[in-house]
């Protein structure tokens, strides 16, 4: 175990998101700064939804752009998500760059048809001839009541198909340059939105740039353990490193920011140095992300001759997710719950410790209020 | 070219090529099947070519189409290449597809072919949103959407039927309505027969043509289309025809019962590839039909000859720009 010093203390492999300067922006500003400047840049991007043009733009992330850009490029859909996906499709194959945006993520399983059969396919089967530059933009829900059907993280069934990129930015600095590289993509991109991030905020360039997929960020180091956080679980994450670096634990918080393509030489090489693995999914946990992650590792070092690596994932209860805060509060995995999970596995014969609840409660989650 | 012009021979002798050309190609298709040469489930479209050629000679090359799993029709109709799809059939690295896409994924861009599916209804909403694209280009090109009867049973046909009468997009939807979806018949299937009074409440123009007419298909196709290049929304055809060969396969099914011989007999007494010969003089139909066999012969050839995909083809173009 570290020494609470040294836990504190960074590591020069540490990076974070925006130093290089900008400004503090929020993640939904972020977001539509990306696409405000990708629409300026190239005349053949545009935006087609639900809602993408109403007095609430999508939570801000879509406000005046239709001013902006005029209805024909910035539109609002009909509820046919399946129909309005195929049209977004055949407008990427004619030259288009659409960015289809759903305000929750549990819609897309009425896009399904469309993204699996089609989208994802369609640059292979068609032996290249075509290719599907496509944004799907997706928000999960999480917080005072959004309940089953407006909180789910579903893109490991994204992650299962071929063809398919999935991004989840779990901060304001990564969603502009994500939305900026995915616009930019000649294939179909399951771009994946956290709604407790939007009011987040981080340091981002005003020029555009690209956040490369495929490259993980160490957004703390640390040499107890390797914590692995998806989406907003970097944020839980991080906030676990922060409680039990005050009990001497130094964990290192790893964020993929893309799950396909997936930067397993990262989370390896800090696997292997720390010896232990936890990875926190916005999600279930079966057949989800932490699955594929941890059976990567596995398959990485079985039977080689590097130290054991101790492994655990922690994810959504294997359960619906109950609307009532007395359950809600169960059903997620939050800092809390992590520090504890990494205590047990640093010190497996040491007593269970867990933070004290006050400590373990996030500055975003104390700051929304609600009603939604 | 305009609706109201008179066709010339040279305008039968066209589609009479056309027409023939596809039920020659997938005769042979048929008789190549036994074989196991042709690696991939084909689904013919014999007795209903009228449909596809009918719409394909109204529209231009830089018009596009979209059509289902029995796609040959269509693909051929719209000029696609009969060599690439031939090697297409046999999975070879030469086919439209690269061999990966086979006879129910037919495509060709340079002709303005969409790819096809084999999820009934899949591509609908797909030439709708080209069309959208066509729209905003402003050249006046329209798109053309062919699909089955069984297709408008999804829930993507209506949704995307009101979204392209919404916007007023450039989009000719044609239901190739062959009475069965497999084996089950619309009876079985449709609460009403009135598919064109569903369509039209949507505020689109419907036309029924219950004899596979191909001048009856062109000349309404074109009439549609000149009103579409002018800022025109969508129309829809439903057109009746008749499938003689089994759902997929080479050969006839009516010994299985689910339909009637004596249905195919009727049909094939109105058989568009006869009559418009017909129509043809003798010594050019002659020519045609030659041109054709060795058009078709050296299709095969080139199929047969051509290599398999290599081995390091399996992993090419998961995604675009990998390459």
């Amino acid at each position: 175990m570290s020494s609470p010093a040294k836990a504190k203390a960074p590591r020069s492999g540490a990076s974070k998101p925006g130093v290089q300067g900008g400004r503090l922006l929020r993640y939904v500003d972020a977001l539509r700064e990306a696409v405000t400047q990708e629409m300026e840049r190239d005349e053949r991007v545009f935006v087609l939804g639900l809602d993408v043009d109403d007095h609430k733009g999508i939570q801000g992330s879509t406000l005046g752009l239709q001013a902006k850009f005029g209805d024909q490029r910035v539109f609002n859909t009909p509820l046919s998500e399946d129909a309005m996906t195929g049209v977004a499709i055949g407008a990427a194959i004619a030259g288009m760059r659409p960015i289809h945006v759903h305000i929750r993520m549990d819609f897309l399983m009425l896009c399904m048809n469309q993204i699996v059969n089609m989208a994802s396919k369609m640059h292979y089967m068609y032996g290249g001839t075509v290719s599907v530059p496509l944004v799907v933009r997706s928000m999960i829900g999480k917080s005072w009541g959004q309940g089953a059907q407006h909180s789910q993280g579903l893109y490991s069934m994204f992650m299962h198909v071929p063809g398919l990129k999935v991004v989840a930015p779990s901060n304001a600095h990564d969603a502009k340059g994500c939305l900026i590289a995915a616009i930019r993509d000649d294939n179909p991109v399951i771009f994946v939105e956290h709604r407790l991030l939007y009011s987040t905020e981080a340091y981002v360039d005003e020029a555009p740039y690209t956040v490369e997929f495929g490259k993980a960020r160490i957004a703390k180091a640390g040499d107890d353990i390797t914590l692995v956080g998806v989406s907003n679980m970097v944020i839980e994450c991080l906030r676990a490193q922060e409680l039990l670096a005050e009990v001497g634990i130094a964990a290192e918080v790893i964020d993929p920011i893309s799950l396909v393509p997936l930067d397993m030489a990262t989370i390896l090489t800090s696997a292997r140095r720390t010896g232990r693995v936890l990875v926190v999914d916005n999600a279930w946990t079966n057949c989800g992300a932490s699955a594929e992650i941890l059976a990567r590792i596995v398959e990485e070092t079985s039977g080689g001759t590097g130290k054991p690596i101790t492994m655990r994932r922690m994810g959504f209860a294997p359960t619906t997710c109950p609307t009532t805060p007395a359950l809600e509060q169960a059903f997620y995995p939050n800092p809390a719950t992590i520090a504890a999970a990494v205590h047990a596995m640093v010190n497996p014969k040491a007593p269970a410790w867990s933070p004290a609840p006050e400590r373990a409660e996030l500055a975003y989650q104390r700051q929304f209020r609600g009603p939604f | 070219m305009p609706a109201s012009t008179k066709l010339t021979a040279a305008d039968i002798t066209r589609i009479y090529r056309s027409l023939r050309l596809i039920r020659r190609t997938e005769e042979e298709v048929a008789r190549i099947y036994p074989t196991d040469r042709i690696k991939s489930p084909v689904h013919l479209s014999i007795g209903q070519e009228s449909v596809a050629v009918g719409v394909c000679d109204a529209l231009t090359d830089a018009d596009v189409v979209s059509g289902t799993y029995r796609g040959h029709a269509t693909y051929l109709a719209k000029g696609g290449d009969l060599k690439a799809m031939m090697a297409e059939l046999y999975g070879k690295a030469t086919g439209c597809a690269r061999g990966k896409g086979g006879s129910m994924h037919l495509v060709e861009m340079s002709k303005n072919v969409l790819g096809a599916s084999a999820v009934v209804g899949t591509t609908i909403p797909l030439a709708v949103g080209y069309a959208m694209a066509l729209r905003r280009e402003g050249k006046g090109r329209v798109a053309a959407s062919f699909f089955g009867d069984g297709a408008t049973e999804e829930g993507v046909f209506y949704e995307s039927l009101n979204f392209a009468s919404l916007h007023k997009l450039p989009v000719v939807f044609v239901c190739e309505n062959n009475f069965y979806a497999i084996h089950t018949p619309i009876s079985k299937r449709w609460a009403s027969e009135a598919l064109c009074g569903r369509v039209s409440n949507f505020g689109i123009p419907t036309h029924r043509i219950t004899d596979s007419d191909v001048f009856t298909i062109r000349r309404i196709v074109a009439d549609s289309v000149a009103d579409m290049r002018e800022g025109g929304g969508p129309v829809f055809l439903e057109c009746h025809t008749y499938r003689w060969r089994e759902h997929v396969g080479p050969m006839e099914d009516y010994e299985a019962g689910y339909r009637d011989r004596t249905d195919m007999e009727t049909w094939r007494t109105t058989d568009q590839v006869e009559r418009v010969g017909a129509l043809v003089d003798a010594s050019t139909r002659r020519r045609v039909n030659l041109e054709i066999e060795k058009e078709i012969q050296a299709a095969i050839d080139f199929a047969e000859q051509s290599p398999f995909p290599g081995p390091e083809e399996l992993y090419a173009h998961v995604f675009a720009g990998q390459s």
